[in-house]
């Protein structure tokens, strides 16, 4: 990758209790660039966006966010830094008590002098962009799963930040839904020229707009490259994940006694 | 033996992390000094934790003067006191029912309803979002539920007070027939303003902080689901509600506890 490079993971060690979510992970997001980050449920995407986000700290390593390592921050910079920052997030986390206008409107009040009227532009334009421009009367209790992800979409690029995170954007939207935040999500990145990191598992969705895609499983960085390298990749695992087999490397069965022993396991000894 | 010390040790750490966490919270959220913005956060938290609380305040106070009223006579006249009946009214509304009562109706409905909608918005990652557009949650969401909290019980406090010494002007002058003289001078005799009243506001203001205090904390740190909703918000009524007990005890002994 030549690219520059706007946020960089380094050897990455995360715990929640006993449980190792990642060891000695290593990730280099360019500038630019749309980023996607996958792997099976539970392998702790969504616990690395809130890594790079801030919100959880790492038993050891670094993550760099245009040089600035975001763990060593003090909170009203990490909160400055975070101005920069979008992030969709995959309930869309509307606040509830606003209505779509508002919504859109909340980052713009709170980190703008901007005018009224000027602030009221610049969200019709975000509106119009996710095509919900008629729904901003509509609180978020009115809306769909699908049309909340877009107005979520439009508050997270409300600032033109340079680094937007995406958190299973596609997850339980019908065909017409997800293709719209596919689309959206392209567009978005190439009219603002905006970092995205994209963590998901639907496969298709996801490398049909990620410029780089690092495969994570068990901890570790499995696989990364371009989509189309990563479609040959000869690697187990990556074959599994990628062409979405249901037995391979992951076991189809979660860690279980014998079946037959299991069914056959006299009365009282059921657990 | 081991296993006992072991679960023993766990929860003690678990107990002091907790008070740990709880004490930089309280700190975190109290030194947001109001902006313009946050007044307006401020004021609509008074009326969603103040306004909202006075329907039940009035409706307790008058019911509680109203049984003072009718308890204190039937003592007081049997040693031909009844007269003393305004001041008895008084003087346990104001040292102690008022305080309290209040502040267990405030732990009951304001309180809780404060837990269950931070926990909420935890639970739908709203807080999360703040904090990732970059306005610390603390600052917007608990900062103005805990001034609101701490300036409105007062204020609910002395509502419940005048309710409840006109409930039992109503019992005792207007029902048992005790002279209404008596029952407003013996009252203006008796009840020191310094004393009883300021008191009875410091009680009331430290009750104010101490269960939106609990609240806003329960909230903000439950586990995000719906069982762990509902477990917050009964622990905040039930710590609420013995802190409230456990420091009028103390509040009373060092205010009250040399003037026998």
């Amino acid at each position: 990758m030549d690219d520059p490079i706007m946020v960089e993971v380094k050897d990455l060690h995360f715990s929640r209790g006993n449980t190792d979510i990642f060891r000695g992970v290593d990730l280099q997001i360019p500038l630019g660039k749309i980023t996607a980050i996958m792997g099976p449920s539970g392998t702790g995407k969504t616990t690395l966006l809130k890594l790079i986000g801030g919100q959880l700290a790492p038993d050891r390593g670094q993550i760099l966010i245009g040089g600035q390592d975001v763990h060593r921050l003090s909170r009203r910079s990490l909160f400055k830094l975070r101005r920069r920052m979008g992030m969709l997030f995959q309930s869309g986390a509307l606040f509830s008590d606003l209505d779509v206008f508002e919504n859109v409107a909340f980052p713009l009040r709170i980190h703008t002098e901007l005018p009224n009227a000027m602030i009221r532009d610049i969200v019709l334009m975000k509106l119009q962009a996710v095509g919900l421009r008629g729904a901003r009367h509509l609180m978020p209790s009115e809306l769909s799963g699908g049309m909340a992800r877009r107005v979520a979409l439009a508050r997270a690029v409300a600032l033109d930040p340079d680094l937007v995170l995406y958190d299973e954007p596609f997850v339980g939207q019908d065909p017409i839904s997800m293709g719209v935040l596919v689309q959206l999500i392209k567009k978005v990145n190439l009219a603002l020229g905006l970092t995205a990191i994209v963590v998901s598992h639907d496969i298709k969705e996801t490398l049909s707009i990620a410029d780089y895609v690092y495969i994570i499983a068990d901890g570790r960085v499995m696989a990364h490259g371009t989509p189309q390298t990563l479609d040959v990749n000869d690697d187990a695992h990556v074959k599994q994940f990628v062409h979405g087999e249901p037995d391979g490397p992951v076991p189809f069965h979660y860690p279980a006694p014998d079946f037959f022993d299991d069914i056959l396991a006299p009365a009282g000894q059921f657990s | 033996m081991t296993r006992y010390l072991t679960a023993l040790g766990r929860a003690t750490l678990d107990t002091l992390s907790s008070i740990g966490r709880a004490g930089l919270f309280l700190v975190q959220s109290i030194i947001c000094l109001p902006s313009r913005e946050g007044f307006h956060l401020w004021l609509r938290q008074m009326h969603f934790v103040g306004v909202m609380s006075v329907a039940i305040v009035l409706v307790s106070g008058l019911f509680i003067g109203m049984v003072l009223a009718l308890q204190g006579f039937t003592i007081l006249v049997g040693f031909g006191a009844d007269e003393a009946l305004g001041q008895m009214v008084a003087l346990s509304l104001v040292r102690e029912l008022a305080p309290v009562v209040a502040a267990l109706l405030f732990a009951g409905r304001a309180g809780s309803a404060l837990t269950a909608e931070i926990g909420l918005m935890k639970a739908t990652e709203q807080l999360t979002s703040m904090e990732m557009i970059g306005v610390d949650p603390l600052r917007r969401i608990v900062a103005p539920r805990l001034w609101a909290g701490f300036v409105s019980l007062p204020i609910l406090t002395v509502i419940f007070g005048v309710v409840g010494i006109w409930g039992g002007y109503l019992v005792g002058v207007e029902w048992l027939g005790v002279y209404a003289g008596s029952y407003w001078s013996n009252m203006q005799d008796s009840v020191n303003f310094v004393d009883d009243v300021l008191n009875g506001m410091v009680k009331s203001l430290v009750f104010g902080l101490v269960v939106t205090w609990i609240a806003v904390f329960q909230g903000y740190d439950l586990i995000p689901t719906s069982e762990g909703i509902s477990r917050a918000t009964t622990r905040t009524v039930v710590y609420a509600s013995l802190a409230v007990l456990g420091l009028d005890f103390v509040l009373t002994a060092l205010m009250f506890g040399d003037l026998g």
